[in-house]
């Protein structure tokens, strides 16, 4: 079996630099394309209100988008979603909206639209689905969303600090963020709408992406402790041939089972399954590829692993 | 090494798998739509079911298994068409203070409910329903408060002929009161300590004026706050009652939000008007025996019949706080406290009034649906709101009362409940829709039906990979994968966790994530082998030397999970529960139930070859 044929150099000076230069070449792009694109936020960060509506038979968005207009709704966007009788109304929160009562009365928009729609149609239109965030929750949402990734890098770099050391939270910190920024650039070059559930896809691609890091993490360890060799370079490459086959039979059975989301989950899990694919993706490239590099800039050697000698007594006997 | 569990680990795996089967159960029995029929002020019987079923046979709807039960009749229907078509059928034969709610009956067989093993919960997004996130309006009701208090203090500060230049409101927590001289101002802080103890008071001057700066401290800013909200709570949760919900959620979120998830409602518009109305109160006297019938109103309390003279003495936004307490023999009462206006206008007439009865009335105003006929006969439904006025406390006036005063003779439950009225009549404050989410019945029997594909063909996939793979150990994690999803849906049951379209992903996700650990060991397993070690040593080995990595490798997915969690709302919430407890189990399956099996199939006896997967290639290639 291929997959265990363990003989592959991950970490020839050569290699290094071309798998540095593939990652800062998708960094550059993900930034670029964050930069140029941004994001096209989801209603949860945007506020403002959105209707999903079923025709029974095809419907031009179009059309729907005239008959809002002459119903008094000018800002109304319309978009096909899923299939051609499904479509998506989204309409901005308005500007006076700031104070509570006047961002209560706008909630109620959903409801006027599809009333309109029902009115213009002679058809029966079907109300699936109805949203409305206030401007404050969205802020708040937005806010909660950037503080949850800081706080969930910031508390793994914490822990591997902890269960490993300073250089490995380092290593393991920069490749989430590198794998993050690749899944947002992502996001963002294919406008997919970055929304709640997308920030979950992300928070689950730290997650996933940080289990394989610490797999390999784990491994160098115990080689760094258990090998003869005083090479960093040959101790991390042999760790790496060791659990190649691993991540690679993890990272297919997850996205197995994320192809089989995306195939048989519908329109509005389509982009959590796809963060979440590019996600695992590139998270086995840079548990692979960019952690150990890390690593290797961060000039590990054995002493950073040497099992620590127990300071606690001396700590204790002190007065 | 034979690789045998000690008898202890194999009860415990039998006795965990056991027990998931037992609570996941549950699960497999789908819930009957539903009706609840209860009464406004009896207990509903025989009679009434039978009206009801009578009027479903004459419409042609189908039911079956109507019942009485602790909550009132429950009639089961085939479908959740029936169900509604019944609602209407049911309002419109059953004449009276009748109360038809859509409801779901569980189909658990008895031996299961016996144990306490339930459903998890679905959420919304899965169901149908509505969501509102309502803000309660904390600035108004603060300053509502200490305009009360400084009219109060000016009252009092006129009542003892103590002058002031000026009291004003500076900010929503201080009232600044301006004296000419020393001694007014000594006066006044006594009388205010005496009489607000509840306010914090500097002493200070500024320009030869003498200051007294007067605020709530933290801890009754907080007080006042929290008891906003209850009493906002309080009266939302009377009001989803009469909507005829089953299974309301009404919950306060963060310092000043309260949540509201009513399942299976569509008509937002109307529930939204019968959320955000407002209670009031009023207190009245009792009508002098042989006064005119026009000047009196009669009320039932307790089961006698009241009359209560239409004069209303007293408005319930002059109470500016109300709580249940005991009094010095230790008997529940009820505290109120009047503003200063309140007080003076309560006290002349209670005052006159000493030994004769005075109510107090609480006025909803409420929704119902009414049938009539239209132009062209047809039975049409319409809203109508109408105001609901009942009589919550009937009581002597023993004596002049003032800005505070207690009613007593009470239970502790009757003192909690008549508190947590008033309140809520009372103390209420304006409250916002700042968030509302809608899902209707068709996208959420969508949802899970979508959702349920995913997870089988995640599966699917996943299973005959790790077979393929893996060949009899496959096999071994295969069925440690199932157990793993059974330990899951226990666990959530048991937990009554909502399971949510984002939650049935986190399962799929989960089902990837989970053989991890297996594969971890099995590469473990492969490697010891072609180091030489002997297959029951390999076996043994493989499982110690991976434990630590996927310990290490599963808590800090497990803290990013918690992230999620404690960030999250509704449907990411429910995928960060879902990834939390298949973190667990998957652990617990993947380590323990798995080696199970292996001792199964390879335990106590001599093994020359596992059944591993083909590997010995590669064994050669690195030989």
């Amino acid at each position: 079996m291929a997959l265990l044929k363990s003989d592959i150099d991950f970490m020839s000076a050569r290699k290094r630099r071309i798998t540095g230069t593939i990652s800062a070449v998708m960094l550059v792009v993900a930034i670029l394309s964050l930069a140029i694109n941004r994001f096209e936020f989801g209603l949860d960060f945007t506020s403002g209100t959105l209707i999903e509506v079923g025709y029974p038979q095809s419907i031009n968005p179009e059309d729907v988008r005239q008959q809002l207009i002459s119903a008094g709704f000018e800002d109304a966007v319309v978009v096909a979603f899923g299939s051609d009788r499904d479509l998506l109304v989204r309409l901005p929160v308005e500007e006076s909206a700031d104070d509570l009562a006047a961002a209560s009365a706008a909630s109620s928009l959903g409801n006027e639209v599809l009333a309109a729609l029902q009115e213009a149609s002679d058809v029966p239109v079907e109300m699936r689905r109805s949203e409305y965030v206030g401007p404050k929750v969205g802020e708040e949402l937005a806010e909660q969303g950037a503080l949850a990734l800081l706080v969930a890098l910031g508390i793994v770099m914490l822990y591997v600090a902890v269960r490993f050391q300073y250089k490995f939270a380092v290593a393991s910190v920069a490749a989430l963020a590198h794998d993050v920024i690749v899944v947002l650039g992502i996001i963002s070059l294919f406008h997919l709408t970055f929304d709640l559930t997308v920030l979950a896809a992300l928070l689950a691609v730290i997650g996933y992406s940080l289990n394989d890091t610490i797999v390999v993490f784990d491994r160098a360890r115990e080689n760094f402790r258990t090998m003869r060799s005083t090479d960093s370079e040959f101790i991390l490459n042999t760790t790496l041939n060791q659990v190649i086959s691993r991540t690679f039979v993890t990272s297919l059975t997850t996205l197995l089972a994320l192809f089989a989301m995306l195939v048989m989950g519908g329109e509005s899990i389509r982009g959590f399954a796809v963060s979440l694919i590019v996600g695992v993706s590139v998270g086995t490239y840079t548990s692979l590829h960019i952690s150990c590099n890390f690593l290797m800039y961060l000039k590990i050697d054995k002493e950073d692993l040497a099992v620590p000698i127990k300071e606690g007594e001396e700590v204790d006997s002190l007065p | 090494m034979l690789n045998k569990f000690p008898l202890w680990k194999n009860i415990l795996v039998a006795t965990v798998v056991a027990l998931g089967l037992i609570y996941a159960s549950p699960n497999l029995f789908p819930d009957d739509p539903a009706l609840q029929i209860s009464h406004e002020n009896r207990e509903v019987t025989d009679i009434d079911l039978g009206m009801a079923t009578d009027a479903l046979r004459a419409a042609g709807i189908e039911y079956f298994g109507d019942e009485l039960t602790d909550l009132g009749g429950l009639i089961r229907f085939y479908s959740l068409d029936d169900q509604l078509r019944a609602k209407s059928t049911i309002e419109q034969n059953l004449e009276g203070d009748y109360i038809v709610a859509l409801n779901l009956a569980p189909t658990t067989p008895g031996f299961l409910q016996a144990v306490g093993a339930g459903k998890m919960n679905l959420g919304l997004d899965l169901q149908g329903g509505v969501h509102f996130l309502m803000e309660v309006d904390m600035e108004t009701a603060q300053r509502r408060r200490m305009e009360n208090t400084m009219n109060s203090i000016r009252q009092e500060l006129r009542n003892e002929r103590i002058r002031s230049r000026n009291l004003s409101l500076e900010n929503i927590n201080l009232i600044e009161a301006r004296f000419e001289d020393e001694e007014s101002r000594s006066q006044a802080r006594t009388l205010i300590r005496e009489n607000f103890a509840d306010l914090q008071v500097i002493a200070r001057e500024q320009g030869g004026d003498y200051l007294l700066e007067m605020s709530l401290t933290a801890e009754d800013l907080d007080q006042m706050r929290q008891d906003t909200v209850t009493a906002n709570q309080t009266s939302i949760r009377n009001r989803v009652d009469s909507l005829g919900v089953a299974e309301p959620v009404v919950q306060q979120q963060g310092p000043n939000r309260i949540v509201v998830e009513l399942p299976g409602v569509q008509d937002t518009a109307q529930a939204k008007r019968i959320l955000q109305r407002i209670a009031t109160l009023q207190f009245h006297l009792e009508a002098e025996p042989g006064a005119p019938t026009t000047s009196y109103e009669t009320y039932e309390y307790q089961g006698q019949r009241v009359n209560v003279d239409n004069t209303v003495i007293l408005q319930g936004d002059r109470i500016s706080n109300v709580r249940s307490a005991l009094d010095q023999y230790g008997q529940p009462q009820v505290v109120i406290n009047l503003d200063a206006q309140g007080g003076q206008q309560f006290n002349r007439v209670t005052r006159e009034n000493i030994g004769n009865l005075m109510d107090i009335l609480l006025i909803e105003t409420r929704t119902r649906t009414v049938f009539e006929e239209d132009a062209d006969g047809n039975v049409v439904e319409r809203q109508e709101t109408y105001e609901e006025r009942r009589l919550i406390s009937h009581a002597v006036i023993r004596a002049a009362l003032g800005r505070e005063f207690v009613i007593t003779g009470l239970s502790q439950q009757e003192a909690n409940d008549l508190s947590l009225l008033i309140r809520s009549g009372a103390l209420a404050a304006p409250m916002y829709f700042i968030e509302e989410r809608t899902v209707g019945p068709s996208l959420g029997a969508e949802n899970i039906e979508q959702g349920s594909r995913a997870v089988m063909l995640g599966y699917l996939l996943v299973l005959s990979f790790m077979l393929y793979y893996y060949r009899l150990f496959g096999l071994a994690a295969n069925i440690a994968l199932v157990i793993n999803v059974v330990l899951l849906v226990s666990i959530m049951s048991i937990i009554s966790a909502t399971l949510t379209l984002p939650g049935i992903f986190g399962i799929v996700l989960t089902i990837g994530m989970a053989v991890d650990a297996n594969v971890l060991i099995f590469t473990r397993i492969r490697e010891e082998i072609v180091s030489g070690l002997s297959p029951q040593n390999a076996i043994s080995a493989g499982f110690d030397r991976a434990f630590s990595t996927i310990v290490d490798a599963n808590l800090t997915t497990f803290l990013v999970a918690m992230v999620l969690f404690s960030v999250g709302t509704g449907p990411v919430k429910g995928f960060a529960v879902t990834l939390m407890v298949g973190i667990m189990t998957s652990m617990f399956s993947a380590i323990m139930v798995t080696r199970f099996i292996v001792n199964l199939m390879y335990g106590g006896r001599k093994v020359d070859k596992l059944s591993i997967g083909p590997f010995i290639k590669a064994a050669e290639a690195q030989g």
